[in-house]
């Protein structure tokens, strides 16, 4: 019965992606109505094809991993996805010939830069935090996933969502708000997987076997819950039709700054911080074979990193049309959240006392460890750059940049790699990965390359600061905006070649797990059914 | 950290265990804690300091009554009245005369100097050597003229631009475009213009070329082709183009006209700014 309603949802779907590719508006519109048509359409055949033919039942005590692997295979792809359109770009910025005149219109970098952004903290992270949100929740709460193969339509609906918001992109199709340009469309395709993906996560807990949640799964459900609110306040968009990409944002003038940067900005503290927690909880006392250091620390820090980052957006608009006793808030709030973000770098730091010498042999752990260290690093360099008066110097200059790089590909990426070579062995069951040594090329590539990143965008961002505001002994400016631009040449030149050693780690990654899971030796008997710990 | 961690094993867990994970029981780091705190209370402080608190008609001001607004406008203050005398020289100051008086000069020439890499350093570049379509300003070819007046003048009124009726104002026929003249007319004077300075694509048209120039083009570019510049009709014989001089180029100009627009800063700027930026350009190289 329910396959009839399927059927007629695909068919009424496909019908309307097809005038929405006749009527489109915009090239972006068109080619969406197209990939949505495609989708629809052969998901329509599939389940015809299926229907009122015998099912096997699904297995309910069975851990659901194959969302797990198709999740691990997708954060790797979008990862070297992502770091290939960054490299680009620094490189780009470096020798602006490479923005071709062939490519005008959708390689350039005002096009390539969102895709960049977006592929590798929504396609990459989020993958990341998809496959391992599901693997930990059901292994910390001892219970398949729930809701059927529900997980597996926020799998791919995620999928399309990434698909649907990089063309438009290229296309042209962005609502120009940082990190959420994806237009109304596709806004509301993530809303209703994202609805999804909480019923998913909800009702795992719920039908726990375990009696307490265990605290990877409360920093997980910060992030899903947070991040629903934030993506539903920023983009309550009107569109001008149906059959355009093109949308108007309710918010008016510096109200929508402000509610752009509440978002943005719990974008970083519930995506990437929050979520990231989540499987540093996880992997690194799994990695390590220690207990948490300590559970008081960690209720604490949560409730008080909860409550502190939603307030501090107003950091991202210091010296602006917003009111300053907004920005003055921002600012606090930033500041005072530097002890509660540094309990998780403790929390994940002194698990490890005790088997600090496994650093020596593991170089697995080691790259947990030193994505700890780089949020450490990074979550006091907030707090430090929201502070007004160093905010105007390192506003507007490449220090931004440095600094969210090295929480993005020290922190976040790092410790997906991690969870990357836990997981892969563990879902394929493999007696372990392919080669250590080239876990080894890839931390140390990575972590050099993180080095030049950071390094080479302080030096550019503290001196094209310095430039912008250097005045003579009369008051009067002495740079040129193109002499700020031309001194930093030989720096980004540095940068980019930190991408390319961040990339090339990634490739060497990549090599490594489709080994692990070709040639590895095979592990027996593993533990897939779901049994609760206590 | 103050004091020497306690050894894991000597601390109890909280008893749980999910998956095999367990968690110590240990205190918070009292370090942590205690600058967790100092946070809070600096923050505290802060926010009675500085504007913070939205309240019902207004936000609360802060005891020291900073604000961002108040900050920019003391400085630019600080910076108006260390300048204003001098600037009062210069604005009263005879600008053909202006070389005599060093310090004046000076001064003129280093706000000049600030002014042009804000405003005019995007057409014609942080070293004002211009651009295909945005003139070198470190050359002695002058448009408009190359004295420090009608460099003031250009600078206060622009070129072509709707804004300003004192707008400095020509226009060339789009001889192309209009059918005014025939492409083989086009391609002859092109050839006659381009050998002025250069190789002509197809010399046995020169000479028909120079006949069509001296009809169609001389009133304004000159017998000669000298150009005018009481009218902007540039130069034609110096090889020093505005937009491009070989043969394409120069037929593309025939046929289409150039419509080169220069804003009116006089509006924007302040008389003792535009009079600086006068001064600046003037000195480049180029100034009569």
């Amino acid at each position: 019965m329910s396959n009839y309603i399927k059927l007629i949802a695909l068919g009424l779907i496909t019908f309307f992606a097809m005038l929405g590719i006749n009527f489109a508006r915009d090239l972006a519109y068109q080619v969406h109505a197209v990939i949505i048509m495609l989708v629809a359409g052969g998901l329509f055949l599939y389940t015809l094809r299926k229907t009122d033919e015998p099912v096997a039942p699904l297995p309910t005590n069975e851990y659901m991993d194959g969302v797990v692997r198709a999740g691990v295979i997708a954060t790797a792809f979008w990862g070297v996805v992502g770091f290939l359109a960054g490299t680009f770009i620094a490189f780009q910025l470096a020798f602006p010939a490479l923005n071709f005149n062939w490519a005008e219109g959708f390689a350039n970098f005002g096009r390539l830069r969102p895709l960049h952004t977006s592929a590798v903290i929504f396609a990459f992270g989020g993958n990341a935090l998809l496959a391992s949100s599901f693997y930990v929740v059901q292994r910390t709460s001892a219970a398949r996933l729930w809701g059927g193969n529900l997980a597996w339509f926020v799998f791919w609906g995620y999928q399309l969502f990434i698909v649907l918001a990089a063309t438009g992109y290229l296309l042209g199709g962005t609502q120009s708000k940082e990190y959420a340009e994806p237009e109304w469309y596709v806004d509301l395709w993530l809303t209703v997987v994202w609805v999804a993906y909480l019923a998913v996560y909800l009702g795992t807990i719920i039908k726990r076997r375990e009696p307490h949640i265990y605290v990877a799964n409360w920093f997980f459900l910060a992030f899903i819950v947070t991040v629903a609110m934030l993506h539903v306040v920023n983009n309550l968009t009107i569109p001008v039709s149906i059959w355009g990409s093109k949308s108007v944002i309710v918010w008016p003038g510096v109200q929508d700054a402000m509610v752009q940067w509440w978002y943005g900005h719990n974008a970083v503290g519930f995506f990437l911080t929050a979520g990231f927690l989540g499987m540093m909880y996880y992997f690194i006392p799994k990695q390590a074979e220690r207990p948490v250091f300590s559970y008081k620390l960690s209720i604490i820090h949560f409730w008080a990193l909860i409550f502190i980052y939603i307030w501090a957006g107003p950091h991202h608009l210091h010296y602006t049309a917003l009111p300053d006793w907004a920005s003055t808030l921002g600012m606090v709030f930033s500041v005072v959240l530097w002890m509660p973000s540094w309990g998780g770098m403790i929390n994940g730091l002194m698990t490890l006392s005790g088997a600090w010498d496994k650093l020596r042999t593991d170089p697995v752990l080691r790259m947990l460890v030193i994505s700890v260290a780089f949020y450490g690093m990074t979550t006091f360099e907030g707090p430090m750059m929201s502070i007004r008066a160093v905010n105007s110097l390192s506003h507007y200059t490449d220090w931004t940049i440095g600094h969210v790089h090295s929480g993005a590909l020290g922190w976040n990426g790092m410790i997906s790699f991690g969870a990357l070579y836990y997981l892969t062995p563990v879902l394929w069951k493999r007696d372990r990965l392919y080669s250590l040594g080239l876990v080894s090329w890839h931390f140390w590539l990575a972590t050099i390359g993180i080095v030049l990143y950071a390094a080479s965008m302080w030096v550019t961002g503290i001196m094209e600061g310095l430039m912008w505001r250097e005045v003579d002994a009369n008051g009067f400016l002495v740079n040129s905006f193109a002499d700020t631009v031309a001194a930093k040449f030989p720096m980004y030149v540095v940068r980019g070649l930190g991408g390319v050693m961040y990339l090339s780690g990634a490739l060497i990654m990549c090599y490594n797990l489709w080994m692990t899971v070709r040639k590895a030796p095979a592990k027996e008997a593993s533990l897939s059914v779901a049994v609760p710990a206590e | 950290m103050s004091k020497k961690p306690v050894q894991p094993h000597e601390i109890p867990t909280t008893g749980h265990s999910w998956d095999g994970i367990e968690e110590f029981d240990n205190p918070m780091p009292r370090w942590w804690l205690w600058t967790f705190y100092l946070c809070i209370i600096w923050g505290i402080g802060y926010t009675i300091a500085f504007p913070a608190w939205p309240l019902v008609s207004g936000a609360t001001a802060g005891l020291l009554g900073w604000s961002t607004r108040g900050d920019v406008a003391a400085d630019i203050a600080a910076v108006d009245e260390a300048n204003g005398p001098i600037n009062a020289r210069l604005e009263a100051a005879d600008m053909t005369a202006l070389t005599s008086d060093p310090e004046l000069h000076g001064y003129a020439v280093s706000a000049g100097a600030a002014v042009f890499k804000t405003w005019c350093a995007q057409c014609h570049g942080s070293g004002a050597a211009g651009a295909v379509g945005y003139p070198n300003l470190l050359d002695d070819d002058w448009l408009w003229g190359g004295t420090i007046e009608d460099i003031q003048t250009t600078v206060a009124h622009g070129i072509r631009n709707e804004e300003d009726d004192d707008a400095r104002y020509s226009q060339m026929p789009a001889f192309g475009r209009d059918e005014l003249l025939e492409q083989t007319e086009i391609a002859a004077i092109a050839n006659y213009v381009v050998s002025l300075s250069g190789e002509p694509q197809d010399a046995s048209v020169v000479a028909n070329g120079a006949v069509l120039f001296e009809e169609n083009c001389a009133s304004c570019h000159g017998e000669n082709a000298e150009g005018d510049i009481y009218q902007g009709a540039p130069n034609l014989a110096d090889a020093i183009w505005l937009y491009g001089g070989s043969y394409a180029d120069v037929v593309e100009t025939i046929s289409n006209a150039r419509f080169g627009v220069m804003p009116a800063w006089s509006g924007r700027l302040s008389e003792a700014e535009i009079r600086s930026v006068t001064a600046y350009v003037h000195q480049l190289g180029g100034g009569e």
